[in-house]
């Protein structure tokens, strides 16, 4: 399977690269580790007629803790988080996460922004970022601007990103004290979508009762979904088996799956319930 | 129509190709390196897994241009004068294959997987050839020939090739 023809440009520069998308306009792609657009690509999902390679452009592959905030470079590849002393350390959940996204190779090339930036419900790092409460840096010529992962999600591969600007970084609040987190997907095969996917974050005081609950769902909703209801639960709990029980049955309420090969929809709610209980344990376990 | 530099297994090459060509394509057409594999098509089972500045990748998933001044390494880089790769003496020791449709793709990830990890559990090799899917064996001759070049490498001693029954 062979792409349609597109031109290819691969700029140096971030400047250089805001030219190109200006001139090629809305018949640009972004390729960045490419491990979505090329499969699209060679399906005829998506023929875009100009392609600009960022791979060239240094400095926008990084991990670090920095004024309070866990800033992860977009090009950032998954491969480099897994490898990361500081993630491995402290952001469990991306160690989770990431083992669980396609595959060696693949998370040699795929990135972090691009994973986020792609606009695919399916993905897993859009639901771990809405758990740990990032928010994004989106730059273009007139500047840099912040869309909190709640903002971002427009609709299906649509995103606050607009023609002529790139998804630059990442920032999650560094974690803290008492903070725990954990992701799991349920997936049929490695490389799999989710079948159902849930990300947690919590926080407690230092009497055990939980200040702070981010989770969010994979795959089971038209946009990446916040179980709002769910965090409401948790928060001023004690964290008892009765709450999380009960934080995990509105997850499976709240959630829009629809059936397909993967399972029915009661199917996937249920693992809803069954990995949303089982994550807030794990991430109880961590802190 | 794009010219492409780069090396592969050590020798300096410049290609002509379209935007569009698939690396695995410039690979096994326009290189007659036909060691490396095209299976799935999808990026699923890493038949076409090659080692682009020491990375395992999926060569049916990148295009050719994106391997302007890169190092490549196939299967046909992997023996030298001397013999075999301890990866390859491995897969041959071990009853690593049958039809061998898999094991290029298998060995160059086994090659990025010991470089950075030199003596892996039985664990962690299943997980990290993850990406490369074989429909003979059961993995575990495959499994079996990566802890044997993973000591081979270190220079430890050799585990055993007598089959195993179970």
């Amino acid at each position: 399977m062979i792409p349609e023809g597109f031109s290819y440009a691969v700029p140096n520069t971030l400047d250089d690269a805001f030219t190109l998308l200006k001139e090629f306009g809305e018949d640009a792609k972004i390729l960045a580790g490419g491990h979505s657009l090329i499969p699209m690509m060679k399906l005829r999902f998506a023929s875009p007629t100009h392609l600009v390679d960022i791979n060239n452009i240094p400095g926008l592959s990084y991990i670090k803790e920095e004024g309070g905030y866990l800033k992860i470079g977009a090009m950032t590849r998954e491969a480099d988080l897994e490898e990361s002393a500081l993630i491995k350390k402290k952001y469990h959940i991306f160690m989770d996460a990431t083992k669980l996204i396609a595959d060696p190779q693949v998370r040699n090339f795929g990135t972090v922004g691009g994973n986020i930036a792609h606009g695919d419900a399916a993905n897993d790092h859009p639901a771990v970022m809405m758990a740990l409460g990032a928010e994004v840096e989106i730059s273009s010529p007139s500047g840099k601007r912040t869309v909190s992962i709640d903002e971002f999600f427009f609709g299906f591969y649509t995103t606050a990103v607009q023609h002529g600007e790139i998804l630059t970084e990442i920032r999650i609040p560094a974690i803290g004290e008492r903070t725990g987190t954990a992701y799991h997907k349920l997936e049929r095969k490695v490389g799999d979508y989710a079948t159902a996917g849930v990300a947690v974050m919590v926080q407690t005081d230092a009497s055990g009762v939980c200040t702070k609950a981010g989770i969010g769902l994979t795959n089971v909703n038209p946009l990446p979904l916040r179980a709002k209801r769910s965090e409401e639960a948790l928060v001023g709990s004690r964290l008892t088996e009765e709450d999380i029980a009960k934080a995990a049955q509105f997850a499976a309420e709240d959630c829009n799956p629809t059936d397909d090969l993967r399972g029915s929809e009661e199917f996937k709610r249920d693992m809803v319930r069954v990995i949303t209980k089982r994550m807030i344990n794990k991430a109880i376990s961590r802190i | 129509m794009r010219e492409v530099r780069f090396k592969i297994n050590g020798e300096e090459k410049v290609v002509t190709v379209e935007s569009r060509t698939l690396l695995v394509h410039m690979i096994r057409e326009q290189l007659s390196m036909t060691g490396t594999h095209i299976g799935c098509d999808t990026s699923s089972c890493g038949a076409c897994t090659i080692l682009i500045d020491g990375k395992s990748a999926k060569s049916c998933t990148l295009l050719a241009v994106q391997a302007n001044g890169k190092e490549i390494i196939t299967v046909e880089g992997l023996a030298t004068a001397e013999g075999l790769h301890p990866i390859q003496e491995g897969f041959k020791e071990n009853h690593g294959l049958h039809c061998g449709f898999c094991t290029p793709g298998m060995m160059l990830r086994a090659i990025e997987l010991l470089e950075k990890n030199p003596d892996p559990t039985e664990e962690e090799i299943r997980w990290g050839i993850s990406g490369n899917l074989c429909r003979c064996t059961g993995y575990n001759n495959i499994v079996k020939a990566i802890q044997y070049a993973g000591a081979k490498m270190r220079g430890a001693e050799l585990p055993s090739t007598e089959p195993e029954f179970v």
